[in-house]
Formats: structure tokens, sequence, C-alpha cells
């Protein structure tokens, strides 16, 4: 944060507000990279049956929804002060965002209108495969975009568009948000192991 | 403070708001956790004793 404000210079075009850059795309992507993390233990689960992936997973795509409301609420507050309003319908980038955290949302309603067990699991598994086709289409939509305004700042010309101090900053910013969101998973997915355990013990008990 | 600092500073606070609050709600359940733990071992603790008498 102290980068983001005191070191890097102000953008040409963006001046000031460009700041949010340094917060809104790391957590876009960490919010991808939970997605990702998901849908690899749901391949994981399928794979090699084994139960442990399914909590796992459903962890990973808890975390990326918390990452997703990040992405949706920063994006809305740069859209504002860079282009005068909270959100675009006519940009594909945004749109394919939504219904990528949408689709994630609605893994929930799935995992808890079915019964605990190996066919939960299995669904879920498989729901969290599909949503992670979304994520490449969400990621590219901005530059098969046409009447663009949503501003792209990693292309093939990476080092002109970014100084040294935007780039590091950048790095140090993603850096942040990955160790974040693995810590708060970690937490969480170690809160809902002991969960589980407890329950067993306390049906073992009484 | 200009406007374009208000909303920068604003989507970094509903960041750090939002970490905050999930360290809250987690805070919540641990206690929680803590709670069980300790009734499940009085329960425990009444089986051994039972047991022995």
């Amino acid at each position: 944060m102290a980068l983001a404000f005191y070191w890097v210079p102000d953008a040409p075009e963006e001046g000031f507000r460009q700041r949010i850059f340094y917060i809104h795309v790391p957590v876009a992507l960490t919010a991808y990279a939970c997605f990702g993390w998901a849908a690899w233990k749901g391949l994981r689960l399928l794979w090699t049956r084994e139960q442990h992936h399914d909590l796992e997973s459903y962890t990973a795509v808890h975390m990326g929804v918390i990452f997703g409301i990040l992405t949706l609420v920063t994006g809305s507050i740069w859209a504002r002060t860079s282009w005068g309003v909270w959100w675009s319908w006519g940009e594909r980038q945004l749109v394919l965002f939504l219904i990528l955290f949408l689709f994630y949302s609605a893994y929930f309603m799935l995992r808890y209108s079915t019964e605990p067990g190996p066919r939960r699991a299995n669904m879920s598994a498989v729901y969290a495969l599909f949503g992670v086709v979304l994520i490449p289409v969400s990621f590219l939509a901005i530059r098969l975009a046409e009447g663009l305004i949503h501003p792209v700042v990693f292309d093939r010309d990476v080092g002109e568009n970014l100084a040294t101090s935007q780039l590091l900053t950048f790095i140090v910013c993603f850096a942040g948000m990955l160790a974040l969101a693995a810590s708060l998973y970690t937490n969480e997915l170690t809160g809902k192991r002991l969960d589980a355990r407890l329950r067993e013990l306390r049906e073992a008990l009484e | 403070m200009t406007s374009a600092e208000k909303y920068v500073t604003a989507a970094y606070l509903v960041v750090l708001g939002v970490v905050l609050l999930y360290v809250v709600i987690y805070a919540f359940k641990l206690s929680r956790l803590e709670r069980e733990v300790a009734e499940l071992a009085e329960l425990a603790q009444q089986r051994k004793e039972r047991k022995a008498a």
C-alpha cells in the first residue's frame, strides 16, 4: 500500500486514480487463482476419489467468491472515477467476470441442495471444473472486446506500458494478495476440518 | 482531498474492511469451536467417570 501511494508516479492519462490498479488487479487475479485451485482440487477428487479434496475445493471456491466480491467492488469504484459510471453492461470483461462470480456463487446452492457424501462431492467437483472454463474467456475478453473502455495494461509491450516502479509495485501487491489468500485459505480449511472432526467426535460420544 | 483521492482511498479501505470483517467472523468461529471442544472434553470426562464407577 505504501509503495502504491508514495513510490509510484501518477500515470500520464489516469493520474492519481490509477493507483486502484495495484489493489483491483491483484484481487481479480487472486480470485482467478482461487477458482483455478478449486477446479484443480475438483479434478484431483474425481481422479483419486480421495474425499479430502472436496473440502479443499469448496474452501477455494469460498475464498474465490470473497475475492470476486472485492474485484467487483474495487472495479466499480475505478469505473466510477475513470468513466463516471459504477457499471457498464457494454463491457464484456465486466459482464464475463460477473457471470463467473455468479456461477461460483451458485456453487453453494448446488452444494447445499444435496445430502453430504460422495455424490455431493462429485457434483461439486464437476461444477468447479466447468467454472474454470470461464476463467480464460473472462481473462481474454478484454483483448477480444471491440468497443473497449476497460484499460489493457498487460500486453506484449508490458515494459512500455508500465514503468519499473509500477511493475515492481504491482508484483509486490500481487504477491501480498496471494499470500493473504493462501493464509485465509489455510485458516478456513483448518477451521472446516476441525468442525467436521468435532462433529464426528460428538456423534461418537453421544 | 480530490475526488480521485477519495475513490482510491475508498477502494483500499473496502479491501481492508472485508479482510477485517473476515478476521472478526473467524474469531467468532474459533470461540465457538473452543466452546465445543470444552463441551466434548466434559462429555468425555463424564463418560470416563461413569465407566470407573
